[in-house]
């Protein structure tokens, strides 16, 4: 689509926009063949059957492999779900641990060599996780303290003069049912997508650069370089990305399940 | 909706999602949840359990090795002690029994002792008793001998008579001797 849209206009430079995100179906006009679907296809394949090799001996002293996945697994057993939730915190370690790790490789399979699309960056994919995490807190919320006490607690917030509920209850039903969901997905989708296009703009300007006359092709190295260092620092981003949103699941159902807002 | 297709085809919103990615994307997530909490999770939970439990029974097993150990190091040294009280008491019996030993053999030595000297008195007394009785016989002879020298002698004056005895006494001197 960018070569049809670069030659369409002569040889001009295209800047990387939103459509870039847009890839065509790959088998005719089929919406459920498109890259971003096969990458998340590829990515539940490639975390179960990695974590399945890697605990299916589960052994005391474990081999390099087991050891792999274990501190995977520890790192959202240990600093996010038991840190985070506290007691009882051991039955929401499956659900988190593949929170993380999806996001994880989906994030990372922007920078990975031939795939370099973050999923991440198709708000749809972080629209259905965040979906997951508002149902999951609401509902150990409203199984934790019934739903009456619950709802109520998130209205009326203990401990604040009747006055002040004017102000806070709408916002505090803003935050729980509206902002809470839409911010994770957001920032998620925002980051992934920011990311990817200035990669695009750094490697496709330098692409194009090298295209032009001598004296753009001495530039277009340093915009393969700067292409380069920001890969690494995509490579943070997506990690991060990946903590925070867990991090945050973690959170909303530890003040689901705490007696006090 | 609308003023997206009314857009050219670069003024597309990304936040519009789309129906085949959120059913993907819903589907992936749910199987890759499933997969994950029944063949991965409850394996490393497993392998976390076991070695805490290696651990906490590795530290039992010291720490009862050594209470053993301790139980033994008390036994022996109780058994020390009592050893050692006994070859005391086996000392102090021995050096008792000595000195028993020792004073027994002194009486004895004594007794023998006494028994020696009562013999040689009784061996004196007798051979006193002996000269006595040799002795009173001779003495009456003596005295029978001198009576009959004095007088067979003219006993004239005192000088006379007094050499007379003295020549008594000198003769019974010499044979006395």
């Amino acid at each position: 689509m960018r070569d049809l849209l670069r030659s369409g206009t002569g040889g001009g430079f295209v800047p990387p926009s939103s459509s870039d995100f847009e890839l065509p179906p790959i088998f005719g006009d089929n919406a459920y063949t498109t890259k971003p679907i096969f990458l998340v296809f590829l990515s539940v394949i490639l975390i179960s059957t990695f974590f399945i090799l890697a605990s299916r001996k589960a052994a005391v002293v474990p081999s390099k492999l087991q050891f792999a996945g274990e501190s995977v697994y520890s790192f959202v057993r240990n600093e996010l779900a038991r840190d985070v939730i506290g007691h009882g915190f051991l039955r929401f370690v499956p659900y988190l641990f593949t929170l993380f790790t999806f996001i994880l490789v989906n994030n990372v399979f922007g920078i990975i060599p031939l795939l370099q699309f973050p999923t991440m960056s198709r708000i749809s994919f972080p629209y259905v996780l965040a979906v997951t995490v508002y149902f999951v807190f609401h509902y150990v919320g409203i199984r934790k303290q019934g739903a009456f006490k619950y709802f109520k607690e998130i209205m009326f917030m203990p401990g604040v003069p009747k006055a002040a509920y004017i102000l806070i209850t709408p916002l505090e039903i803003l935050t729980f049912f509206v902002v809470r969901p839409l911010t994770l997905a957001l920032r998620l989708f925002a980051n992934m997508f920011a990311g990817h296009l200035l990669l695009l703009v750094f490697i496709l300007g330098g692409e194009h650069l090298l295209q032009g006359v001598i004296g753009l092709k001495l530039i277009s190295p340093f915009a393969f370089a700067v292409g380069i260092v920001l890969t690494f620092f995509e490579f943070m981003v997506q990690v991060l990305q990946a903590y925070i949103f867990t991090l945050l699941a973690a959170l909303y159902i530890a003040g689901a399940l705490a007696d006090e807002h | 909706m609308q003023f997206l297709n009314l857009a050219a085809e670069e003024k597309i919103n990304p936040l519009i999602p789309h129906t085949a990615e959120l059913v993907v994307g819903a589907i992936a997530f749910i199987l890759l949840f499933l997969t994950l909490r029944k063949f991965v999770t409850p394996m490393f939970e497993k392998a976390f359990t076991e070695r805490t439990n290696a651990i906490q029974g590795g530290i039992e097993r010291a720490e009862k090795a050594q209470l053993e150990a301790q139980r033994a190091l008390a036994q022996y040294t109780e058994q020390l002690a009592n050893a050692q009280a006994e070859a005391q008491v086996l000392r102090e019996d021995a050096r008792v029994q000595g000195a028993a030993i020792i004073e027994d053999l002194r009486i004895k030595a004594q007794e023998e002792a006494a028994r020696i000297t009562a013999t040689a008195q009784a061996s004196i007394e007798a051979q006193r008793q002996q000269a006595i009785t040799s002795l009173r016989t001779e003495v009456g002879a003596l005295a029978v001998e001198l009576a009959s020298k004095i007088v067979g002698e003219s006993l004239d004056d005192e000088a006379r008579q007094s050499r007379v005895v003295d020549r008594f006494l000198e003769d019974l001197e010499t044979t006395n001797n």
